[in-house]
């Protein structure tokens, strides 16, 4: 939307983002799931309580809406990176429209915008934390309850916290991984192995 | 009850929140402040370490920066408040006292938010520091500066240039993570709005509210920010 041109359109998508990106996570989640109960019967009457009843249903819906505001700067920035160049050339040998975009700018925006990309999946790791807030038992909630039940503040929070990094490690070597993939250009070509080479000759 | 107006909710009438919810955006900036100051005095030394010759020093930083870096603040912060109170009580019995002795969530708030800041501060003050070109060093190295006078003259201002931005990046994060101070009972901004919509039953007002006064801190320091980076490179000619 923000690089659509049109003008309502950018205006909603920057608002959308300033707002998301500008308030705490837990404000939202907050908002989302204590806030929408106010509105209880009208939601009832859509039907759609059973939705926002949910601690789970309510986390995923803000961090969506909140990742979602990340991402779209993220995916813009890798957008406007992929070279003017490049699109004439495309254009000059005849791509349009969707052909345009599949072959040569969905590539290189994807390209460009991994690496960021990379470390928002980990702020999302990180995020999901505050779920426990809200009354869902996952690793922090867990390990809150266990510390204020046995009263070892340390080792629980050794094992929570090794836990997440090694999600997140594991994060970090897949999108390295891709990365390593999605740019066979920049590596060093393999080494030729000279005995082969040697026979044929 | 009747139903109250939502300016008058959150006025400053009778019936209104409006001051409650003032002060306690005021200790959210407090808190968020002293962290904030905390982490830069941390960050200035782990950068200093990370930028040693020596291997553990190097290796040690690292090792703080990715932990901090890679487990949620959440749980950094229910360390130090239950880790603390506990350390507090086991000193506490050595004396003879009994019991459970909790830690000023203020304290406890501050200090998590300035360790977890720290990682991210030392990352951008590593990086400004490499941005310092070394003929300047050298130069400053040559008229004779000891390492304090150099550090003071030449290499703090230049980092503090180059940094802004990213302090700016990590302010915003640092603000954030304020709300999370609130699991440990201290009135901020989005704890003073939880009480206030538990005991009016309007939640709906009160974290909009809340949203919205957290929304205005951002864009104020964005803005601060801005023209602190528009000083700091009043005398550098751009390329472009």
């Amino acid at each position: 939307m923000r690089m659509s041109g049109i003008r309502v359109l950018d205006a909603f998508a920057q608002a959308y983002v300033f707002v998301f990106r500008g308030s705490p996570l837990l404000v939202q989640i907050f908002l989302i799931y204590y806030g929408l109960g106010q509105f209880r019967p009208t939601l009832q009457e859509w039907g759609l309580w059973g939705f926002f009843r949910e601690p789970y249903w309510c986390a995923v819906l803000a961090l969506t809406l909140n990742t979602a505001a990340y991402a779209s700067e993220i995916i813009r920035g890798g957008l406007q990176a992929v070279p003017h160049q490049q699109v004439e050339a495309a254009r000059a040998c005849g791509m349009s429209g969707f052909l345009l975009f599949r072959r040569i700018v969905f590539p290189i925006a994807v390209r460009q915008a991994l690496p960021a990309y990379g470390s928002e999946l980990i702020l999302m790791v990180k995020a999901t934390s505050l779920a426990s807030i809200i009354t869902m038992m996952e690793v922090t909630g867990i390990a809150a309850k266990l510390i204020s039940q046995t009263f070892r503040a340390v080792e629980v929070f050794v094992v929570a916290g090794v836990i997440y990094l090694i999600l997140n490690f594991t994060i970090t070597r897949i999108i390295m991984a891709i990365e390593w993939w999605l740019s066979p250009h920049l590596r060093h070509p393999p080494a030729v192995k000279p005995a082969l080479d040697a026979v044929h000759v | 009850m009747q139903q109250l107006s939502y300016f008058e909710l959150v006025g400053f009438g009778p019936n209104g929140w409006g001051l409650a919810l003032l002060t306690a955006t005021g200790m959210t900036l407090a808190v968020a402040l002293c962290g904030f100051l905390m982490g830069s005095v941390v960050g200035t030394f782990v950068a200093w370490a990370k930028l040693s010759r020596s291997l553990t020093a190097r290796s040690i930083a690292d090792g703080y920066t990715t932990i901090l870096r890679g487990i949620p603040d959440l749980l950094v912060i229910y360390l130090f408040y239950f880790g603390g109170s506990a350390a507090l009580g086991a000193i506490g019995s050595l004396f003879g006292a009994e019991g459970f002795i909790g830690v000023p969530a203020f304290l406890t708030g501050a200090l998590a938010i300035g360790i977890v800041s720290g990682a991210y501060q030392a990352e951008v003050f590593r990086g400004a520091y490499q941005v310092v070109s070394r003929g300047e060093i050298e130069a400053a190295r040559s008229v004779g500066m000891h390492r304090w006078l150099m550090f003071r003259r030449v290499i703090a201002p230049q980092v503090l240039r180059f940094a802004i931005p990213g302090l700016g990046n990590t302010w915003q994060l640092v603000l954030k993570e304020s709300a999370l101070i609130s699991v440990t009972g201290l009135v901020e901004l989005l704890r003073q709005s939880h009480i206030a919509a538990g005991s009016t039953r309007r939640p709906f007002d009160f974290y909009l509210t809340a949203a919205v006064l957290y929304l205005l801190i951002t864009w104020v320091s964005t803005y601060l920010f801005q023209r602190a980076e528009t000083h700091s490179m009043r005398g550098i000619r751009r390329a472009s």
